[in-house]
């Protein structure tokens, strides 16, 4: 399998161009902080993500960690703090400008396109398609330049469809597929961007064990490939054994950072996940 | 459509097929009502033709509608109001200055050419489209059909009121009316049309050919006649410029949008503006269809506008199956054919069979018999010649079985792949195709 992976890898089937070559740390949260009502939801997140590591952000339910995304990636605009990728300040920024900078997420339900088949799935992720300006697509001496990016593309979303092992669902609706393969298309689809850093929420929620062993020799494989990765995930075990570094969310805080045998021997983890008082 | 051919050729020309078969049920159907009705050749071409101008209008409608709703998931509810402004507009830019010629009009326009009254009214019914999406399609779908009918309700107002019934507007006299309406006394668009294109010659010719059969008055039978074929070409027109606005990565980023907007701003497409695009585009033909609607017929008064109409054009678009652009040609033409016109041929050919001009004329002489003697004549009678009150409630019973029974409609449940180029693999060997074969590219390949 992971031979299988290596071998369509080099033959630059992903992305357009692969992970661009990004600072040691292109992802940086500063004091982030978050309040809804009166419930403060993330307060005063620092932590950075090194380029090329797989990260893992965990912690307990209602710990802030789907909250932190939400403020990183746009979905939500923080009260207070700083978000830094790239050496650009995108605190607040609207989702879709923060994705087309490279930093793209998945979502902890997969939410693919039900209506779309695979394929129409995977085709919308590439960036600066030149058929989405209205105009081009319809002006009869401008159409056959659109087309012809569009097979190029076809080709390209073929590559990353056989990269995931789900060639031979391309033509399903997405709404048919089940829990697993709607993680298997997320993923791929977000890949199709061309991201530097993917935030995955919860990846492995609800995917077989099979299945899991299968995304995470993908994820590592594209990790080799200098992308870079921070996990959402509240299975301590997976993190632990996957993950170089880990950051240990409670109550909105940083609880700690660090390798996984150092979060490993922290009281204070122990306390949380038990439930004990902090 | 453009010369096919192959595979991709025969599924596109399935669907001329849907379209023509439909046009000619709906022909063989008029004919034989006229030929029960006992018409002459004028009345069976009038009807004829009168059945061609609404298949048209609607199919136009429900084609603009679907990019709103089938394609982008706009929940637009106020088409009639950007159809007024499209004829509204259309008439100020056109009409002839006040006090030229021998018109009787109150107020004048700007005595500009028909045609750029046309792009006027597509152009201000698109502005219109824009000022109601930028508040709105940031909020929640049922917002933006709030804001929509609201929209169309205050443009009939507008239209009504004293105060813009008569302004001045470039050193002219121009206005909208009020609640008498505008007389549209501008040139007839089909004689202006002829005249552009030098045609007077053959089409003096062909009124004097149809003049033959029918002996009074042959123009107005055949520009009746000619308009409603005009209307179809707009009608293919319509559908090939959304049926490649579609089949494009700009129509995937409208289905995304419609699935789950998140995902696709998550994905790094500006999803508001794609958005605006849509509706504005849908507007801009809503408008176009009010011109070429209300523009033959002499004069517009407001309350025409009212939002039953836009009603009209939901229905026809859940016939046809929302998301499919020939389905909603299909359920523009089934609506505009059966539903719109149908009742009232119905009612003609029970008057002819059965003289109902002694229908009781209120419910309760009608029930009375029914309920007493067991007599069920003089309801039938009388729900008969309800017909044109009874026509909403018909539509109405259609509505709910379809949504019961059938809700994706005649062709919703077929996929119009959103892609320039099939999406399946290229076979080693294969070369491009060439675009005239890809333009008609359609979903149905699978």
């Amino acid at each position: 399998m992971s031979e299988g992976v290596e071998e369509r890898a080099t033959t630059g089937a992903l992305g357009a161009d692969g992970p661009a070559d990004l600072a040691a740390e292109p992802l940086r949260v500063d004091g982030l902080e978050k309040q809804f009502g009166g419930i403060t939801a993330v307060d005063g997140a620092t932590f950075g993500v090194e380029r090329g590591t797989l990260t893992g952000l965990i912690g307990p339910n209602g710990a802030g960690k789907s909250t932190t995304f939400n403020l990183v990636t746009g979905v939500h605009r923080p009260d207070a703090g700083q978000v830094t990728f790239a050496g650009e300040d995108i605190t607040g920024m609207d989702p879709h400008r923060i994705a087309r900078k490279g930093l793209v997420r998945t979502f902890q339900i997969a939410r693919e396109l039900g209506g779309m088949t695979v394929m129409e799935n995977m085709m919308l992720a590439p960036q600066r398609q030149s058929g989405e300006a209205l105009w081009r697509s319809v002006t009869p001496g401008l159409r056959p330049r659109v087309r012809r990016e569009e097979s190029d593309l076809v080709e390209q979303v073929w590559d990353t469809l056989d990269f995931f092992d789900i060639e031979h669902l391309a033509e399903e609706e997405a709404g048919g597929l089940s829990g697993g393969q709607r993680k298997l298309l997320e993923l791929a689809r977000a890949l199709l961007t061309d991201p530097d850093v993917l935030l995955l929420d919860e990846p492995f929620a609800g995917v077989n064990p099979t299945l899991e062993r299968r995304l995470l020799d993908q994820i590592h494989a594209l990790r080799e490939r200098g992308y870079t990765f921070l996990l959402v995930e509240h299975d301590m075990d997976l993190i632990m054994e996957q993950c170089e570094h880990v950051i240990v969310m409670h109550q909105g805080r940083i609880l700690t950072q660090g390798s996984p045998a150092e979060v490993r021997s922290n009281e204070a983890v122990v306390e949380a996940y038990l439930g004990g008082e902090v | 459509m453009s010369t096919t051919s192959g595979l991709v050729g025969r599924i596109a020309d399935a669907d001329l097929t849907y379209v023509l078969a439909m046009l000619a049920g709906v022909y063989a159907l008029y004919l034989a009502a006229g030929l029960a009705l006992g018409f002459d050749a004028r009345g069976l071409l009038n009807s004829v033709a009168v059945v061609t101008f609404y298949v048209a209008v609607f199919a136009m409608l429900a084609l603009a509608l679907n990019l709103h709703w089938g394609y982008t998931g706009l929940f637009n509810i106020g088409v009639v109001g950007f159809m007024a402004v499209g004829i509204y507009t259309m008439a100020l830019v056109s009409k002839p200055v006040l006090g030229s010629g021998g018109s009787a009009a109150q107020v004048g326009g700007l005595g500009l050419p028909i045609w750029v009254g046309m792009i006027a009214g597509m152009a201000a019914a698109a502005l219109l489209g824009l000022v109601v999406a930028l508040p709105a399609l940031r909020l929640r779908a049922d917002y933006l059909a709030i804001v929509t009918i609201a929209m169309s309700e205050i443009v009939r107002f507008t239209l009504l009121s004293r105060t813009f019934q008569s302004f001045g507007l470039f050193g002219r006299t121009v206005g909208l009316g009020g609640g008498s309406g505008l007389i549209l006394d501008f040139q007839s668009p089909l004689a202006a049309l002829v005249g552009t294109l030098g045609l007077e010659g053959a089409y003096a010719g062909l009124v004097g050919l149809v003049g033959t059969v029918v002996a009074q008055n042959p123009r107005a039978v055949v520009d009746q006649f000619v308009y409603g074929l005009l209307l179809l070409v707009f009608v293919a027109g319509f559908y090939w410029l959304l049926k490649r606005a579609g089949e494009s990565p700009f129509g995937r980023v409208l289905k995304a949008i419609r699935e789950d907007e998140q995902v696709a701003g998550a994905l790094g497409k500006d999803t508001d503006r794609f958005k605006i695009k849509s509706f504005m585009l849908g507007c801009a033909l809503m408008g176009l269809v009010g011109v070429l609607w209300f523009m033959p017929q002499g004069a517009i008064t407001p309350n025409t506008y009212r939002p039953r109409l836009t009603f009209f054009v939901w229905i026809a678009l859940i016939i046809g199956g929302a998301g499919s652009n020939t389905g909603s040609v299909l359920g523009g033409g089934v609506f505009a054919a059966l539903l719109f016109q149908g009742p009232l041929y119905f009612k003609n050919l029970v008057d002819r069979a059965v003289d109902i001009s002694n229908a009781p004329g209120s419910f309760g002489p009608a029930v009375a018999p029914l309920l007493g003697a067991g007599d069920p004549v003089p309801f039938l009678l009388y729900t008969v010649d309800s017909v044109r009150q009874l026509q909403l409630v018909l539509m109405g019973v259609v509505l709910i079985v379809l949504m019961h029974r059938r809700p994706e409609g005649l062709l919703g449940h077929r996929e119009e792949t959103a892609a320039t180029v099939p999406l399946t693999r290229r076979v080693a060997g294969e070369d491009d195709e060439p675009e005239s074969q890809a333009t008609a590219a359609d979903g149905g390949q699978r």
